[in-house]
């Protein structure tokens, strides 16, 4: 199972490696979310893929009686998933704001903030 | 197997003895934050009272870091765990000398920017937020020092990340809408890699906890992927602290936000890059980081050469310093790279003094600014005939970040320099220097352009309005900060020391985890 998990992990990084290469905003946030799938799915793979059961301990009992599955990777995937969506979310109004306010997608041509043909200091005066 | 009818040992897993009441200020300062910040957010609509209610608990917090100092200067590092779980089951928060002398320091300069917020943050500003994101930041900022837990790091990241991307756009301009498109997506591939190697670390050692993941990394075999995590680490963190291949987030968009904004900014968020370099690389892999040292010292000259030759370049007043900001990233990263007590040492001191000088520097432009009416050398004149006290300040300052006696930077440079000379790293102590002397030549043409430059007419410095007191005020304490680091350095000195020393040798960390398991000196 972990080798099939970790060459589609790896698939997934690629794809979003590639997107994010790109110069197009909307490719990015595209590239963000897979990333972020990437990541849940490789923190899940490194929890170990196992048939054990899930860790609810029975009735009447103290502890649970065989073993269990690990439940750390999914608190810490369900901790990353929260938080890439929120980050996602708001990347993607400001990708909005950005297109209505810059009038572009492209990040080549989004030199508002840092314009071209920036004069040197003056040496002299 | 049975069902048992017997109890379990609860003692085995969890804290069965109520937390000393004093060990609660190690998760004082961050549940404080938050929940100042949630009660700014319900009431989001009465922005008279924000700074009424910022103000006097960002003071608190001041009280409380330096109380966990003091406590943590007293008995050495203290633990606290949440949800009575025994490490290394449940998040811990674990605080030493270098966590607590960040904590206080960022506190300070937090304190400093809600005063001076009061002025420069107006209605509409205020009403998008600055005030709760300003705690919220804070509780992010509070929480990566004081965390001992790699996971909870990452969390603590996040958080102050998103409350920066609030204050980042608090305006909606153009220019902060372009700046905060490459600052969001740049440093959101930064933690995201952070995350893939938290994530890969738990697969190898399955712990999350830092104490617990340092002794394991002493014990690990030959074939753990020991240099494949550092190297991740180095570039997640390399990213959040602006080292050079991969800082072109932080020119781009540090001088488009409001001026407090730039200057917390400049002061706070690199440096929880360099602490989490510190403490993860320094303290979790120290065979692997020296191992990267040669990657680690190029990438820090190159860095302090970038900063002082993109700071020699530049006109604006504002993007000048966030190069300077960088320049200073390289310093730290130098003595990150060097290892050891006098590097970390070197490192830690110099972070503290950046914090203090880069967030007053910031306001210093933002004055010069407004009596100006504009942040470039080309138009800036005659400040130094207009405001003598003005320019007394800024003159200390440019020699404070050039590091010049007697103000706080000097002695930041004196220890990586010493430590450069004893490791025989030749290079990393000439491109110090020459750093150093390159900032010296920016800052001095700062102040022969804006200040000693008579103003291109002499209008407006007979119209010049008095400077605002709730920004001059955070500028003269931190400048009296900054020289009195300077001329009395033996205290920091101290504690500093101390702190790198426990980085370098954390057997007094990892007691402070499992006592249990050390209850002697032993060292493990």
């Amino acid at each position: 199972m972990e080798p099939i998990f970790a060459i589609v992990v790896g698939l997934f990084f690629a794809v979003a490696v590639y997107l994010l290469l790109s110069k197009f905003i909307v490719r990015v946030l595209l590239g963000v979310a897979i990333l972020g799938n990437a990541v849940n799915l490789l923190i899940f793979a490194s929890g170990r893929i196992l048939r054990d059961v899930p860790p609810v301990i029975g009735a009447g009992l103290e502890v649970s009686a065989g073993p269990t599955a690990n439940p750390l990777p999914q608190a810490l995937i369900l901790t990353a998933i929260v938080i890439s969506f929120s980050f996602f979310s708001f990347l993607l109004v400001l990708s909005w704001r950005a297109y209505r306010v810059l009038e572009t997608d492209n990040t080549d041509e989004m030199r508002v903030a840092e314009p071209d043909g920036d004069a040197p200091p003056p040496l002299r005066y | 197997m049975a069902a048992t009818s017997a109890p379990a040992d609860l003692s085995a897993a969890m804290v069965m003895t109520p937390t000393a009441l004093v060990d609660w200020l190690v998760i004082l300062p961050v549940a404080w934050c938050i929940l100042v910040g949630a009660v700014l957010m319900l009431l989001r609509h009465r922005v008279r009272v924000h700074a009424l209610l910022a103000i006097p608990a960002l003071a608190l917090l001041v009280v409380m870091n330096a109380g966990l100092l003091y406590h943590v200067a007293v008995t050495g590092p203290v633990t606290m765990v949440m949800g009575r779980w025994l490490p290394p089951f449940g998040i811990a928060f674990t605080v030493d000398l270098t966590g607590a002398l960040f904590a206080l320091t960022a506190g300070l300069v937090a304190l400093a920017g809600a005063v001076a917020a009061l002025d420069d943050v107006n209605g509409s500003g205020r009403r998008y937020g600055f005030y709760p994101f300003l705690m919220l930041l804070m509780a992010g900022v509070n929480g990566a020092f004081l965390t001992g837990d790699i996971f909870n790091l990452y969390v603590w990241f996040e958080v102050l990340l998103i409350s920066s991307f609030g204050l980042l756009v608090l305006g909606s301009e153009r220019g902060q809408i372009d700046g905060a498109v490459k600052y969001g997506f740049l440093n959101l591939m930064a933690t995201t890699l952070f995350l893939i190697a938290t994530g890969l670390l738990y697969g190898v050692f399955g712990t999350l906890n830092m104490a617990d993941i340092a002794l394991k990394v002493q014990a690990a075999p030959e074939r753990a992927p020991l240099m494949t995590l550092t190297a991740l680490f180095v570039l997640a963190f390399g990213m959040k602290a602006a080292a050079f291949p991969v800082n072109f987030w932080l020119p781009a968009s540090y001088h488009t936000p409001r001026l407090v904004v730039s200057a917390l900014f400049a002061g706070l968020l690199t440096k929880v890059g360099i602490y989490a370099l510190i403490r993860v690389g320094g303290m979790l892999f120290p065979a692997s980081l020296a191992a990267l040292s040669p990657v680690l010292s190029t990438v820090a000259v190159l860095t302090m050469l970038t900063g002082v030759f993109g700071a020699l370049a530049q006109t604006d007043l504002r993007r000048l310093l966030g190069f300077l900001v960088i320049a200073g990233i390289g310093s730290m990263l130098a003595g990150i790279a060097m290892g050891g007590q006098g590097g970390f040492g070197g490192a830690v001191f110099y972070a503290l003094h950046s914090i203090v000088v880069m967030t007053a520097l910031y306001f210093v432009a933002g004055l010069a600014a407004r009596i100006g009416g504009s942040s470039s050398l080309a138009v800036l004149g005659g400040l130094y005939r207009s405001h003598p006290g003005l320019s007394a300040l800024s003159l200390m300052l440019f020699f404070s970040v050039s590091g010049l006696p007697p103000f706080s930077g000097f002695w930041p440079k004196v220890m990586l320099v010493k430590a450069a000379l004893d490791n025989s790293a030749w290079v990393l102590a000439a491109s110090l220097l020459i750093a150093g002397f390159l900032t010296t030549i920016a800052t001095a043409r700062i102040f022969l352009l804006a200040y000693w430059r008579p103003a291109a007419d002499d209008t407006p410095s007979s119209t010049v309005r008095a400077l605002p007191y709730a920004v001059l005020l955070p500028l003269v304490a931190l400048t009296a900060l900054s020289l009195g680091i300077g001329l009395f350095p033996e205290p920091l000195l101290d504690l500093v020391r101390t702190a790198a020393e426990g980085l370098v040798e954390p057997a007094g960390y990892i007691r402070s985890v499992f006592p249990a398991a050390f209850p002697g000196g032993l060292v493990p």
